[in-house]
């Protein structure tokens, strides 16, 4: 049975707990990397992350975009919307059609 | 382009005959594969950025109600009433095969179905701002599972077109051409041969008719 993570400060993250998530409150960049990598090995499949703290661990979420497992999708923290998980959208198209033609 | 290392024998020219026939129908399967693969992540990218559009939206709305629960709240009592959650989930993931990709399909389990069952809070010390956060994130949680599994369906897709599309190319503007230039060198090499050999029988054929029988 696999369980579902959120990752990120705790004013953005509390409310989460409500919900049945396990909640860890980490910005940390070094200790952000480490849990991603603890969640993923253990049952995991979902981890949600704010913007903010996923700008800090690039590399690692990148090392996990094309594994199954655990899917790891970016969420605007409490601070407001940068913007990254869309950005991480028309990445993908980049990388599937060759040029971004969402817009 | 160029012509591959090979002895220009009719062994050989057979062998690359039948290479050049896989090729192409592999070349031909992988274009159908990849043209298809195009479609789907079309749709899917399609869906899924109208999802995060939505859940985007719901999420700064519960931040909103949560900034305002924080302000209205000391912290500590805000973190204690959501220190002990009632609520559980727990994920079951299958397998969804789309064109030999292999994407994931979570199914969440709930401990209480009941979404006014989920305050971990009696309501008598906390803000009615704190009810709005969890209800807003309780109401888009079933779009943010969606949207993990669509978004990694993406990735997932958008890896295997990228490959696909390089099989694709390498198949069409190098390893076809390249067959294609060795089979016509064999093929040339093997009839110039040919034509050196009548001629050199002609002319032998003309030296000998000479000789025996002084003929010109």
């Amino acid at each position: 049975m696999y369980k579902a993570a959120v990752i990120g400060d705790s004013a953005s993250v509390s409310g989460y707990a409500a919900l049945g998530l396990s909640v860890f409150r980490e910005t940390d960049p070094a200790r952000v990397k480490k849990l991603i990598s603890k969640l993923a090995a253990s049952n995991f499949a979902v981890i949600f992350i704010t913007e903010p703290a996923a700008a800090l661990v690039g590399d690692t979420i990148e090392k996990y975009r094309s594994s199954r497992l655990p899917s790891i999708v970016l969420i605007p923290a409490v601070d407001g919307n940068t913007g990254d998980g869309m950005r991480a959208l028309h990445e993908a198209v980049e990388k599937a059609v060759g040029s971004d033609i969402l817009n | 382009m160029a012509r591959l290392n090979v002895n220009p024998t009719r062994m050989e020219l057979s062998k690359l005959k039948k290479k050049l026939e896989s090729a192409r129908r592999g070349h031909k399967l992988l274009k159908d594969k990849r043209d298809e693969l195009m479609r789907q992540f079309m749709n899917m990218i399609k869906e899924n950025r109208q999802l995060r559009v939505e859940v985007e939206a719901a999420i700064s709305e519960a931040n909103r109600y949560m900034a305002v629960a924080g302000s209205v709240m000391q912290r500590e009592v805000l973190e204690t009433a959501l220190m002990l959650p009632k609520q559980e989930i727990e994920l079951d993931v299958e397998e969804k095969n789309v064109m030999s990709v292999i994407i994931p399909v979570f199914k969440s389990k709930y401990r209480i179905d009941n979404e006014n069952g989920i305050y971990s809070y009696g309501t008598a010390f906390t803000s009615i701002d704190l009810d709005g956060a969890v209800a807003a994130l309780s109401s888009v949680f079933p779009k943010m599972m969606r949207l993990a599994e669509i978004e990694k369906s993406c990735q997932l897709m958008a890896d295997e077109i990228e490959k696909t599309r390089r099989r694709v190319n390498a198949l069409e503007h190098i390893m076809i051409p390249d067959y294609e230039e060795t089979i016509k060198y064999i093929t040339m090499k093997l009839s110039e041969n040919e034509r050196s050999t009548t001629a050199s029988l002609m002319k032998v054929k003309d030296m000998v008719l000479k000789q025996s029988h002084n003929f010109n």
